[in-house]
């Protein structure tokens, strides 16, 4: 475990420091999730090998977390290095938010929310029809659900029985300063998903869970619920994250923070 | 001109097997053989217009090729921006058939109504946009451009043109020479224009792709730089896409639909009768300009 810590903690400092130097990007969100891209793309690499080889789709609804998508694609050697020192120049592959024309193993260009879900079900629904293996994962935030699209979509994704589509949700209460959602649990079981609650930043269980479809498997579509924690890793982020939610730290911040991440 | 779409997309479902279509709980009757043929093809797939063509998105990434029809206000205007990003800015393929139009329902009132439709889909880099004036010009733009790799939009209207122009490029056409000035027709609008230009020394010009538009047939022609421009949409809407075509300056004047709601309900003929698509007005307008 000792390097998987480390790991992860190199993952934060680079998506943290690349932040810093560009002046851009949504670092607590990007801690939010960062296990669970890390499980999953860990977890296609040990399955296929070559990740082009997967049958599985990923898709980002929270296009905002991009930073955490991009250092996650480094580390599997699926991007160059490069391009995360140019985060956010004028010529860079690599914005604020992902551009599927431009990063590769990036699924769709998300950055408005709402989005992302109901290509997924596209996708999902496109393989059903051609008799296509593998899952596609769509990663969509809480706060996210708020939009209308991803209920209607997930009525289309019932309907069509889609067993080939997890929504994944980052479930870090971020919504809750504007609309609190309730029991999601309970809402998604109303929609007919079949529902699975996960820490969002235990590795050995999302790696466990992307790695056992069998284990997981439903007639329908699924759900992931990932409770996780908004800046995870950095007390000054998880006690105020409204406050960091696009915030780049000062230089004495930073300090602090890589002492405490370190 | 929807029963001639019905049947196209039946024959185009059975000849490719890319070919899928969305039903946004519009025109299921007129589908319903061909979802009973092929209940993989042809999809009811509810009332959710912005979820719709964010799965016809979905779709269309697995290689399929995407139809997706419902009333035009549903389709473009409550979910333009799955419009602008999952096919615009993803530079995916789908095709996008409305039915309505400006205000084909026109006892319904304002709410399925559409006359911005095609203003909206002009801001969008890359989609294509055609709005036949018959059926033959319909089922011409859909066999040669459903899968022309580009979001593309037709715009089915109740209202069809006594001569058909559907010819093997989609390109405009030279309706009638003339050399006081030039008016140019969009879509289903010609036969009122015919007829109050027969006795008139003014060229007439014809398009049902609106976009990209013939560069080549404006430019070759308009010589007397004054256009009066016959749109069934809101009025000016192809005014800068005509223009930028032409160095010169231009004296430009439109009748289309004013930038206002209609609050009337009644037949489409008193619509159009109301709104100025007449013999009267548009000869008013071309003796301006011809005068100016």
């Amino acid at each position: 475990m000792h390097e998987l810590d480390s790991t992860l903690t190199s993952l934060r400092k680079r998506i943290i420091l690349t932040s810093s130097i560009a002046g851009e990007g949504h670092i607590p969100t990007s801690f939010s999730i960062l296990e669970i891209l890390y499980s999953y793309y860990l977890s296609q690499k040990q399955a296929y090998g070559l990740l082009v080889q997967s049958p599985n789709h990923f898709i980002l609804s929270k296009g905002h977390a991009a930073i955490g998508l991009y250092a996650v694609l480094e580390y599997f050697d699926l991007i160059p290095s490069e391009w995360l020192e140019g985060f956010c120049k004028f010529d860079s592959p690599l914005g604020g938010h992902p551009d599927m024309k431009k990063v590769p193993f990036v699924e769709a260009s998300t950055g408005s929310l709402g989005h992302g879900l109901p290509i997924g079900v596209g996708v999902s629904l496109g393989k059903k029809i051609q008799g296509k293996s593998g899952m596609t994962y769509v990663l969509v935030g809480d706060g996210e659900l708020n939009e209308g699209s991803n209920w209607e979509s997930l009525m289309v994704a019932s309907h069509h029985k889609l067993s080939n589509l997890t929504v994944i949700v980052d479930w870090n209460g971020s919504t809750e300063r504007a609309l609190s959602l309730g029991n999601l649990n309970d809402k998604f079981k109303g929609f007919d998903l079949s529902v699975h609650e996960i820490d969002g930043h235990s590795v050995f269980d999302l790696c466990n869970y992307f790695e056992s479809p069998s284990e997981f498997h439903s007639a329908g579509p699924r759900v992931l619920l990932a409770k996780t924690t908004k800046g995870k890793g950095v007390k000054l982020m998880e006690s105020s994250p409204n406050e960091w939610h696009h915030k780049i730290p000062s230089a004495e911040e930073l300090d602090q923070i890589l002492q405490e991440i370190e | 001109m929807r029963k001639t779409f019905s049947s196209l997309l039946e024959d185009l479902v059975e000849k490719d097997n890319r070919v899928i279509t969305l039903l946004g709980d519009i025109g299921v009757f007129s589908f319903r053989n061909t979802m009973k043929g092929f209940p993989d093809r042809v999809l009811n797939i509810g009332i959710l217009e912005q979820s719709m063509v964010g799965i016809a998105a979905g779709l269309s990434k697995q290689g399929l090729i995407p139809f997706v029809h419902t009333i035009a206000p549903f389709l473009v205007e409550r979910a333009f921006e799955q419009l602008k990003i999952d096919f615009g800015y993803q530079r995916l393929s789908g095709n996008f058939v409305s039915v309505g139009a400006s205000s084909d329902y026109s006892a319904l009132g304002s709410t399925h109504h559409c006359p911005g439709d095609i203003a909206l889909l002009l801001t969008i880099p890359g989609f294509e946009i055609f709005v036949p004036g018959t059926s033959a010009e319909l089922a011409l733009a859909i066999e040669t451009s459903y899968d022309n790799e580009s979001p593309t939009y037709f715009r089915l209207s109740e209202k069809q043109n006594s001569r058909d122009f559907s010819n093997a490029s989609n390109a405009g056409s030279i309706v009638k020479e003339g050399s006081k000035c030039t008016v140019i027709a969009f879509g289903p609008v010609l036969d009122v224009v015919i007829e109050a230009t027969n006795d008139l020394d003014v060229e007439i010009l014809y398009f049902y792709k609106l976009h990209p538009l013939d560069k080549s047939l404006i430019i070759s022609n308009c010589k007397t730089r004054k256009i009066l421009l016959i749109e069934p949409f809101y009025s000016n809407t192809m005014s800068a896409s005509v223009s930028n075509l032409i160095p010169e300056k231009l004296r430009i004047e439109s009748i289309g639909y004013p930038r206002e709601f209609i609050r009337n309900y009644g037949s489409l003929n008193e619509h159009l009768e109301f709104l100025g698509f007449t013999i009267e007005r548009i000869r008013m307008k071309i003796e301006e300009l011809i005068q100016s």
